[in-house]
C-alpha cells in the first residue's frame, strides 16, 4: 500500500466527513476503514498516539491528523486534482476561509454537542449557544452561493457535515434549523446536490439513531 | 496611515507570536496596546466575533486568531526565514503541533498554576502528559521547525519556553523539568537564546510585578468568598 491513501474513519463523524469530502472533490481513490470508537485498532493508535482519534489520513505510510489539517493537506497535496482548490489562492481569503473554519469546530461543534449530551436548562443554553453560531455563519455566506464564492470550499466542508447532525440536534433541543437559518437550509441543499457531499455525509435520521443507541448504552438519558 | 497594525496585550503570548512572526519576517507594524476591561471601538469593529487580541491589520483588513494569523503573515511576506515548511506533510505537522499546544498544553498549564487542590492537580498531570508529547516531538532535533529554522510551533510554544523560569519562581510551579523533560529543556534554552526571541520579550520586571499583582489578586478573592 506505499503509494495508497487510507481514511480510518467513523460513517457518523462530522470530522470523518469532511476528509470524504475532501478526497472526494480530488477524486482521490482510498481504502475506508470504520474505526470501532469502543475499540480502537492497533493503527489507529499507531497512527495517532496522541489523540487516538478519526479521521486519520495515512498517505504512503505516513499520518495525517485533524480533520481541517487533513482537508489542507489534500488541498495541497493534489491541487490540480479535478476541482478547483477548496483554499483560496489570495493570503487574506485564505485567513479568512480558516477562521471561519475554526469558528465552525469552536461554537457550531461544542453548541451541537452540548445539544445531544446535556438535559434541562443546559439544553435551552445549547439551544441558544447553537442558533447564534448558525446565524453568524448564515451571515457570513450572504448571498453567496458558497462559503467559497462561486465555488464550494473549504468553509462548505467544514461546516457540510454538521447537516448530517441537524436532525438529532432538532430532535435533542425541539427546535427547527429552516425556521432559524432558511438562507442556510438553502446552502445545505446545494451542497447536497453535489455528489462528493451526498455520498460522503451520513444519513441523519440512521445518525439519530445511532446517537440514541449510544445514549441508551451509557446511561445518557 | 501604517499599512500595518497589531492589536495586542503586552503580556497575552498570543499576540507575543504574531510580533516575533512580524519581527521575524522584518516587517514594520504599528502596535496598539488594548486594555482587556475596556475594548477599544477598533478592536470591537475588527474582531466582532470573539472580540480578542491579537488581531493584525494589513490595508485596513483584520485577521484574527493567532495560528491563522502567523500563517497569513507567512503567505505575504516572503522575506526572511519561512514559518511553515514547503513540504505539504511537513506543513501537516507543523500545524498538528501547533494546534496541540493550543488545544491541550496551555489551558492545563495554565489550569495548573491557578486552581489549588484536587483540580489544579489533575490539571498539573495533564500538563505533564502533554509536555510528555512535545519531549518525543523535539527529540533530535534543534527547533521544532528543524535544526537551522525556528518555525511555526516554536513560536506557538514560545509562552512554554520563556515564561517557564518565572512561573517556578512565583508560583512555585516547575513545568520543564529536566529530570522529566530534558530535550524539551534544551530546545527552550535554544529558543530563548535567540536573538530576536530575547530582544522581543515583555521586560522581566513588569512581567514579575504583573504576575504578583495576579496572584494577589487571586488569593484575596479567594479569602473573601
Amino acid at each position: 500500500m506505499a503509494d495508497g491513501v487510507v481514511l480510518l474513519d467513523s460513517l457518523c463523524s462530522m470530522f470523518g466527513m469532511r476528509a470524504r469530502i475532501a478526497l472526494a472533490e480530488k477524486g482521490i481513490e482510498y481504502e475506508y476503514k470504520e474505526e470501532n470508537l469502543e475499540d480502537k485498532s492497533a493503527l489507529l493508535l499507531e497512527m495517532n498516539p496522541v489523540h487516538k482519534k478519526i479521521p486519520v489520513l495515512i498517505h504512503n505510510g505516513k499520518p495525517v491528523c485533524e480533520s481541517l489539517i487533513i482537508v489542507q493537506y489534500i488541498d495541497e497535496v493534489w491541487k490540480d486534482n479535478n476541482s478547483p482548490s477548496l483554499l483560496p489562492s489570495d493570503p487574506y481569503q485564505k485567513a479568512q476561509a480558516r477562521f471561519w473554519a475554526d469558528f465552525v469546530d469552536k461554537k457550531v461543534y461544542d453548541a451541537g454537542k452540548r445539544l445531544w449530551t446535556t438535559k434541562g436548562d443546559e439544553i435551552e443554553t445549547a439551544k441558544k449557544d447553537f442558533i447564534k453560531a448558525l446565524k453568524l455563519m448564515e451571515a457570513e455566506l450572504g448571498e453567496k452561493p458558497y462559503f467559497g464564492g462561486e465555488n464550494f470550499g473549504f468553509v462548505d466542508v467544514a461546516l457540510i457535515t454538521f447537516s448530517s447532525w441537524f436532525y438529532t440536534y432538532e430532535t435533542c433541543g425541539n427546535f427547527s434549523v429552516e425556521e432559524h437559518c432558511p438562507k442556510l437550509m438553502e446552502w445545505v441543499k446545494r451542497c447536497m446536490e453535489k455528489e462528493s457531499v451526498s455520498k460522503s455525509l451520513a444519513d441523519p435520521k440512521k445518525l439519530y439513531d445511532s446517537i440514541l443507541f449510544f445514549k441508551k448504552k451509557h446511561g445518557f438519558e | 496611515m501604517a499599512e500595518v497594525k497589531l492589536f495586542g496585550v503586552w503580556d497575552s503570548p498570543f499576540s507575543k507570536r504574531v510580533e516575533l512572526a512580524l519581527k521575524l519576517k522584518g516587517v514594520k507594524y504599528e502596535y496598539i496596546e488594548e486594555d482587556l476591561k475596556n475594548k477599544s471601538p477598533l478592536l470591537l469593529n475588527y474582531n466582532p466575533v470573539h472580540k480578542k487580541v491579537p488581531v493584525l491589520l494589513h490595508n485596513g483588513k483584520p485577521i484574527s486568531e493567532s495560528l491563522i494569523i502567523l500563517e497569513y503573515i507567512d503567505d505575504t511576506w516572503q522575506q526572511g526565514p519561512p514559518i511553515l515548511p514547503k513540504d505539504p506533510y511537513l506543513r501537516s505537522k507543523a500545524r498538528f503541533w501547533a494546534k496541540f499546544v493550543d488545544d491541550k498544553c496551555i489551558p492545563a498549564m495554565w489550569k495548573a498554576c491557578w486552581q489549588k487542590g484536587e483540580e489544579g492537580e489533575k490539571a498539573m498531570e495533564e500538563a505533564n502528559d502533554a509536555l510528555e508529547f512535545l519531549e518525543n516531538e523535539i527529540k533530535g532535533k534543534r527547533f521544532f521547525g528543524g535544526d537551522d529554522s525556528i518555525g511555526l510551533v516554536d513560536i506557538a510554544a514560545d509562552v512554554i519556553a520563556c515564561r517557564n523560569g518565572i512561573i517556578a519562581e512565583l508560583m512555585g510551579v516547575q513545568f520543564l523539568r529536566k529530570d522529566k523533560f530534558p530535550n524539551l529543556c534544551k530546545w527552550a534554552d535554544e529558543y530563548c537564546n535567540c536573538s530576536f526571541v530575547k530582544e522581543n520579550q515583555p521586560p522581566n520586571q513588569k512581567l514579575i510585578h504583573h504576575y504578583k499583582a495576579l496572584i494577589q489578586a487571586s488569593t484575596s478573592s479567594k479569602s473573601t468568598k
